[in-house]
Protein backbone atom coordinates (compact mmCIF):
# COMPACT_ATOMS: atom_id res chain seq x y z
CA UNK A 1 0.00 0.00 0.00
CA UNK A 2 1.12 3.56 -0.85
CA UNK A 3 0.76 6.27 1.97
CA UNK A 4 1.19 10.21 0.10
CA UNK A 5 3.86 11.89 2.38
CA UNK A 6 4.39 15.02 1.29
CA UNK A 7 6.83 16.27 3.89
CA UNK A 8 9.53 18.60 3.93
CA UNK A 9 12.78 15.80 4.91
CA UNK A 10 14.02 18.89 7.45
CA UNK A 11 10.16 18.96 8.81
CA UNK A 12 11.39 18.56 12.54
CA UNK A 13 14.03 21.28 12.26
CA UNK A 14 11.45 23.44 10.41
CA UNK A 15 9.26 22.99 13.63
CA UNK A 16 12.06 24.02 15.60
CA UNK A 17 12.91 27.27 13.75
CA UNK A 18 8.94 28.61 13.88
CA UNK A 19 9.32 27.86 17.71
CA UNK A 20 12.99 30.00 17.80
CA UNK A 21 11.23 32.92 15.34
CA UNK A 22 8.10 32.99 17.96
CA UNK A 23 10.75 33.21 20.89
CA UNK A 24 12.50 35.88 19.28
CA UNK A 25 8.88 37.80 17.73
CA UNK A 26 7.71 38.09 21.69
CA UNK A 27 11.23 39.46 22.04
CA UNK A 28 11.39 41.94 19.12
CA UNK A 29 15.00 40.63 18.38
CA UNK A 30 15.58 40.75 15.12
CA UNK A 31 18.18 36.96 14.25
CA UNK A 32 20.21 37.05 11.30
CA UNK A 33 21.76 33.97 9.45
CA UNK A 34 25.68 34.38 8.13
CA UNK A 35 26.89 32.27 5.95
CA UNK A 36 30.43 32.01 4.10
CA UNK A 37 33.62 29.73 3.44
CA UNK A 38 35.97 29.47 6.24
CA UNK A 39 37.96 32.32 6.35
CA UNK A 40 36.02 34.75 4.17
CA UNK A 41 35.62 37.02 7.60
CA UNK A 42 32.46 36.41 9.47
CA UNK A 43 34.06 37.19 12.60
CA UNK A 44 36.04 40.36 11.56
CA UNK A 45 32.08 40.95 10.01
CA UNK A 46 30.99 40.71 13.16
CA UNK A 47 33.68 42.89 15.03
CA UNK A 48 32.90 45.76 12.66
CA UNK A 49 29.16 45.39 13.03
CA UNK A 50 29.22 45.76 16.38
CA UNK A 51 31.35 48.79 16.35
CA UNK A 52 29.08 50.55 13.93
CA UNK A 53 25.92 49.70 15.90
CA UNK A 54 27.60 50.63 19.37
CA UNK A 55 24.56 52.79 20.68
CA UNK A 56 22.23 51.86 17.93
CA UNK A 57 21.45 48.64 18.74
CA UNK A 58 22.37 45.63 21.67
CA UNK A 59 23.48 42.73 19.27
CA UNK A 60 24.98 39.08 20.36
CA UNK A 61 26.80 36.81 18.38
CA UNK A 62 25.91 32.91 17.89
CA UNK A 63 29.37 31.30 17.01
CA UNK A 64 28.85 28.15 15.07
CA UNK A 65 32.07 25.98 14.56
CA UNK A 66 33.17 22.61 14.54
CA UNK A 67 35.59 22.58 17.29
CA UNK A 68 37.29 25.47 19.43
CA UNK A 69 35.96 28.96 21.00
CA UNK A 70 38.68 31.28 19.56
CA UNK A 71 35.91 33.53 17.90
CA UNK A 72 33.75 33.86 20.79
CA UNK A 73 37.19 34.86 22.66
CA UNK A 74 37.80 36.75 19.95
CA UNK A 75 34.40 38.46 20.10
CA UNK A 76 33.79 38.35 23.94
CA UNK A 77 37.51 40.35 23.98
CA UNK A 78 36.12 43.33 21.99
CA UNK A 79 32.76 43.76 24.41
CA UNK A 80 30.33 41.46 22.35
CA UNK A 81 28.21 39.36 23.81
CA UNK A 82 28.48 36.21 22.46
CA UNK A 83 27.76 32.25 22.99
CA UNK A 84 29.33 29.41 21.21
CA UNK A 85 28.23 26.28 19.71
CA UNK A 86 30.78 23.55 19.00
CA UNK A 87 29.08 21.11 16.61
CA UNK A 88 32.08 17.92 17.12
CA UNK A 89 32.19 17.97 13.78
CA UNK A 90 29.17 18.89 12.27
CA UNK A 91 29.07 20.99 9.21
CA UNK A 92 26.09 22.80 10.13
CA UNK A 93 23.74 24.44 12.56
CA UNK A 94 20.36 23.29 13.14
CA UNK A 95 17.42 25.16 14.45
CA UNK A 96 17.50 23.21 17.74
CA UNK A 97 21.02 24.13 18.81
CA UNK A 98 20.13 27.69 18.16
CA UNK A 99 17.27 27.21 20.32
CA UNK A 100 19.27 26.14 23.01
CA UNK A 101 22.02 28.97 22.54
CA UNK A 102 18.65 31.37 22.50
CA UNK A 103 17.85 30.03 26.25
CA UNK A 104 21.45 31.17 27.19
CA UNK A 105 21.62 34.81 26.02
CA UNK A 106 19.98 37.34 27.97
CA UNK A 107 17.22 37.94 25.22
CA UNK A 108 15.83 41.03 27.06
CA UNK A 109 18.89 42.96 26.72
CA UNK A 110 18.96 42.27 22.96
CA UNK A 111 17.87 44.03 19.66
CA UNK A 112 19.93 41.80 16.96
CA UNK A 113 21.47 38.37 17.31
CA UNK A 114 23.41 37.11 14.90
CA UNK A 115 24.12 33.76 14.09
CA UNK A 116 27.90 33.18 12.29
CA UNK A 117 27.29 29.32 10.97
CA UNK A 118 29.51 27.10 10.25
CA UNK A 119 32.56 27.99 7.32
CA UNK A 120 30.62 26.06 4.92
CA UNK A 121 28.72 26.92 1.56
CA UNK A 122 26.95 23.70 1.27
CA UNK A 123 24.78 21.99 4.23
CA UNK A 124 24.36 25.43 5.97
CA UNK A 125 21.91 26.19 2.99
CA UNK A 126 19.20 23.73 3.85
CA UNK A 127 18.61 24.42 7.60
CA UNK A 128 16.09 27.46 8.72
CA UNK A 129 17.54 28.51 12.01
CA UNK A 130 13.97 30.88 12.74
CA UNK A 131 16.14 34.24 11.16
CA UNK A 132 14.51 37.21 9.81
CA UNK A 133 17.79 37.24 7.64
CA UNK A 134 19.85 35.40 5.70
CA UNK A 135 23.40 36.90 4.31
CA UNK A 136 26.54 35.65 2.61
CA UNK A 137 29.72 37.03 2.19
CA UNK A 138 32.38 35.87 -0.05
CA UNK A 139 35.74 37.08 -0.37
CA UNK A 140 37.76 38.61 -3.25
CA UNK A 141 40.30 35.47 -3.33
CA UNK A 142 37.93 32.66 -3.08
CA UNK A 143 36.68 34.01 -7.27
CA UNK A 144 34.04 35.24 -8.81
CA UNK A 145 32.85 31.52 -9.46
CA UNK A 146 31.65 30.61 -5.88
CA UNK A 147 28.13 31.51 -7.14
CA UNK A 148 28.36 29.09 -10.27
CA UNK A 149 30.03 25.97 -7.82
CA UNK A 150 27.41 26.72 -4.61
CA UNK A 151 24.12 28.33 -6.13
CA UNK A 152 21.69 27.23 -3.43
CA UNK A 153 22.94 29.56 -0.94
CA UNK A 154 23.51 32.40 -3.04
CA UNK A 155 20.15 32.40 -4.88
CA UNK A 156 18.51 32.34 -1.36
CA UNK A 157 20.35 35.08 0.31
CA UNK A 158 18.98 38.54 1.47
CA UNK A 159 21.96 40.45 0.88
CA UNK A 160 25.48 39.71 -0.11
CA UNK A 161 29.04 40.77 1.28
CA UNK A 162 31.57 41.08 -1.17
CA UNK A 163 34.87 40.95 1.72
CA UNK A 164 38.16 42.05 1.05
CA UNK A 165 38.11 44.59 -1.76
CA UNK A 166 41.01 45.99 -0.47
CA UNK A 167 43.49 43.18 -1.90
CA UNK A 168 41.17 43.34 -5.45
CA UNK A 169 44.82 44.50 -7.37
CA UNK A 170 46.08 41.27 -5.86
CA UNK A 171 43.62 38.52 -6.58
CA UNK A 172 41.59 37.49 -9.78
CA UNK A 173 38.03 38.90 -9.08
CA UNK A 174 35.52 40.02 -11.23
CA UNK A 175 33.49 41.93 -9.30
CA UNK A 176 30.90 43.12 -12.41
CA UNK A 177 30.63 38.92 -13.24
CA UNK A 178 30.01 38.11 -9.65
CA UNK A 179 27.32 40.87 -8.89
CA UNK A 180 25.58 40.21 -12.61
CA UNK A 181 25.77 36.44 -11.80
CA UNK A 182 24.55 37.02 -7.92
CA UNK A 183 21.90 39.89 -8.71
CA UNK A 184 20.73 37.17 -12.03
CA UNK A 185 20.09 34.38 -9.90
CA UNK A 186 18.71 36.21 -6.61
CA UNK A 187 16.36 39.50 -7.25
CA UNK A 188 16.14 41.37 -4.46
CA UNK A 189 19.60 40.50 -3.44
CA UNK A 190 21.26 43.58 -2.31
CA UNK A 191 24.99 43.82 -2.51
CA UNK A 192 27.69 45.32 0.05
CA UNK A 193 31.69 45.70 -1.14
CA UNK A 194 33.27 46.09 2.10
CA UNK A 195 36.87 45.89 3.60
CA UNK A 196 36.38 44.28 6.87
CA UNK A 197 39.97 44.80 8.05
CA UNK A 198 40.09 48.48 6.75
CA UNK A 199 36.65 49.02 7.84
CA UNK A 200 35.51 50.47 4.09
CA UNK A 201 32.05 49.71 3.26
CA UNK A 202 30.42 48.69 6.79
CA UNK A 203 28.48 52.13 7.03
CA UNK A 204 26.46 50.96 4.18
CA UNK A 205 26.34 47.61 5.65
CA UNK A 206 25.44 49.03 9.31
CA UNK A 207 22.76 50.91 7.31
CA UNK A 208 21.20 47.84 5.94
CA UNK A 209 21.09 45.89 8.92
CA UNK A 210 19.33 48.79 11.16
CA UNK A 211 16.75 49.70 8.24
CA UNK A 212 16.12 46.04 8.74
CA UNK A 213 15.78 46.46 12.44
CA UNK A 214 12.81 48.58 12.08
CA UNK A 215 11.44 47.30 9.27
CA UNK A 216 11.03 43.99 11.08
CA UNK A 217 9.64 45.50 14.39
CA UNK A 218 7.14 47.31 12.76
CA UNK A 219 6.06 44.23 10.83
CA UNK A 220 5.42 42.83 14.69
CA UNK A 221 3.96 46.03 16.45
CA UNK B 1 28.01 15.97 5.74
CA UNK B 2 24.50 16.65 6.56
CA UNK B 3 23.24 13.55 5.15
CA UNK B 4 23.11 12.21 8.41
CA UNK B 5 20.94 14.95 9.64
CA UNK B 6 18.75 14.42 6.73
CA UNK B 7 18.57 10.77 6.93
CA UNK B 8 18.06 10.95 10.69
CA UNK B 9 14.71 13.04 9.82
CA UNK B 10 14.11 10.93 7.05
CA UNK B 11 13.60 7.45 9.18
CA UNK B 12 11.41 9.54 11.82
CA UNK B 13 9.10 10.43 8.72
CA UNK B 14 8.89 7.34 7.49
CA UNK B 15 8.57 5.43 10.88
CA UNK B 16 6.11 8.20 12.19
CA UNK B 17 3.70 7.79 9.06
CA UNK B 18 4.31 3.66 8.48
CA UNK B 19 2.34 3.79 12.19
CA UNK B 20 0.08 6.01 12.05
CA UNK B 21 -0.57 3.32 8.99
CA UNK B 22 -0.38 0.89 11.65
CA UNK B 23 1.81 -0.93 8.85
CA UNK B 24 4.18 -3.83 9.81
CA UNK B 25 6.71 -3.17 7.05
CA UNK B 26 8.34 -0.25 5.36
CA UNK B 27 9.12 -1.67 1.63
CA UNK B 28 10.30 1.12 -0.30
CA UNK B 29 10.48 5.33 0.75
CA UNK B 30 10.49 7.95 -2.27
CA UNK B 31 11.92 11.48 -2.04
CA UNK B 32 12.75 14.21 -3.75
CA UNK B 33 15.75 15.75 -4.36
CA UNK B 34 16.61 19.10 -6.26
CA UNK B 35 19.72 19.42 -8.41
CA UNK B 36 20.76 21.98 -5.65
CA UNK B 37 19.97 20.30 -2.85
CA UNK B 38 23.87 18.74 -2.51
CA UNK B 39 22.44 15.78 -0.69
CA UNK B 40 24.25 12.39 -2.08
CA UNK B 41 22.50 9.57 -2.76
CA UNK B 42 24.89 6.87 -1.72
CA UNK B 43 25.47 8.71 1.76
CA UNK B 44 21.73 8.50 2.41
CA UNK B 45 21.27 5.21 1.39
CA UNK B 46 24.51 4.18 3.93
CA UNK B 47 22.87 6.27 7.20
CA UNK B 48 19.27 5.05 6.05
CA UNK B 49 20.27 1.18 6.15
CA UNK B 50 22.32 1.90 9.26
CA UNK B 51 19.60 3.76 11.08
CA UNK B 52 16.97 1.53 10.63
CA UNK B 53 18.52 -1.47 11.81
CA UNK B 54 15.50 -3.23 14.04
CA UNK B 55 12.86 -0.95 12.64
CA UNK B 56 9.85 -2.25 10.13
CA UNK B 57 11.98 -0.10 7.89
CA UNK B 58 14.94 -2.16 7.81
CA UNK B 59 15.81 -3.42 4.09
CA UNK B 60 13.44 -0.45 2.75
CA UNK B 61 14.63 0.53 -0.97
CA UNK B 62 14.80 4.57 -1.17
CA UNK B 63 13.77 5.73 -4.62
CA UNK B 64 15.17 9.05 -5.66
CA UNK B 65 13.70 11.74 -7.92
CA UNK B 66 15.84 14.36 -8.81
CA UNK B 67 14.29 17.56 -9.73
CA UNK B 68 16.61 19.61 -12.21
CA UNK B 69 17.56 23.22 -11.80
CA UNK B 70 14.81 24.96 -13.78
CA UNK B 71 14.74 28.99 -14.16
CA UNK B 72 12.30 31.42 -16.21
CA UNK B 73 13.87 33.97 -17.50
CA UNK B 74 12.39 37.53 -16.19
CA UNK B 75 12.98 39.34 -19.60
CA UNK B 76 11.79 37.10 -22.19
CA UNK B 77 9.69 34.07 -19.99
CA UNK B 78 11.87 30.97 -21.77
CA UNK B 79 11.93 28.26 -19.48
CA UNK B 80 15.48 27.02 -19.14
CA UNK B 81 18.09 24.63 -17.43
CA UNK B 82 20.58 27.07 -15.55
CA UNK B 83 23.56 25.30 -14.12
CA UNK B 84 27.52 25.33 -14.06
CA UNK B 85 28.86 28.12 -15.62
CA UNK B 86 25.42 28.61 -17.25
CA UNK B 87 23.32 30.67 -15.64
CA UNK B 88 22.28 32.86 -18.31
CA UNK B 89 18.81 32.09 -20.23
CA UNK B 90 19.76 30.14 -23.70
CA UNK B 91 17.40 32.34 -25.56
CA UNK B 92 18.24 35.86 -25.21
CA UNK B 93 21.14 35.43 -22.82
CA UNK B 94 19.58 37.85 -20.33
CA UNK B 95 21.12 36.42 -16.50
CA UNK B 96 17.57 37.68 -14.68
CA UNK B 97 16.17 34.66 -14.05
CA UNK B 98 13.33 33.32 -11.31
CA UNK B 99 14.50 30.22 -10.21
CA UNK B 100 11.51 27.71 -10.24
CA UNK B 101 12.87 23.93 -9.47
CA UNK B 102 16.18 22.56 -8.07
CA UNK B 103 15.71 23.53 -4.05
CA UNK B 104 13.09 20.31 -3.52
CA UNK B 105 14.25 18.32 -0.70
CA UNK B 106 10.85 15.94 0.58
CA UNK B 107 9.26 12.69 0.91
CA UNK B 108 6.59 11.95 -1.62
CA UNK B 109 5.58 8.54 -0.37
CA UNK B 110 6.15 5.45 1.23
CA UNK B 111 5.27 2.00 0.39
CA UNK B 112 4.09 -0.07 2.75
CA UNK B 113 2.62 -3.01 4.16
Amino acid sequence: MEIKVLRNILDANDQMAEQNRTLLAGKKIMMVNVWASPGAGKTTLMLRTAEALKDKARMAVIEGDVASSIDTVKLMESGVTAIQINTDGGCHLDAGMIHTALLNLPLDELDIIFIENVGNLICPGEFDLGEYKKIIIASTPEGEDKPHKYPLMFTIANACVINKMDLMPYVNFDIDSFTRTVTGMNQGVEMFPISGTRGHGIDKWADWVLKNLVKYRINRA
Amino acid sequence: MHEMTITRSLVDITLEEAGKANATKVTSVSIVLGEMSGAVDQSVEFYFELMTRDTIAEGAKINFRKVPNRAKCRKCGNIFKPGGIFWECDKCHSMEMEIISGRELYVESIEVD
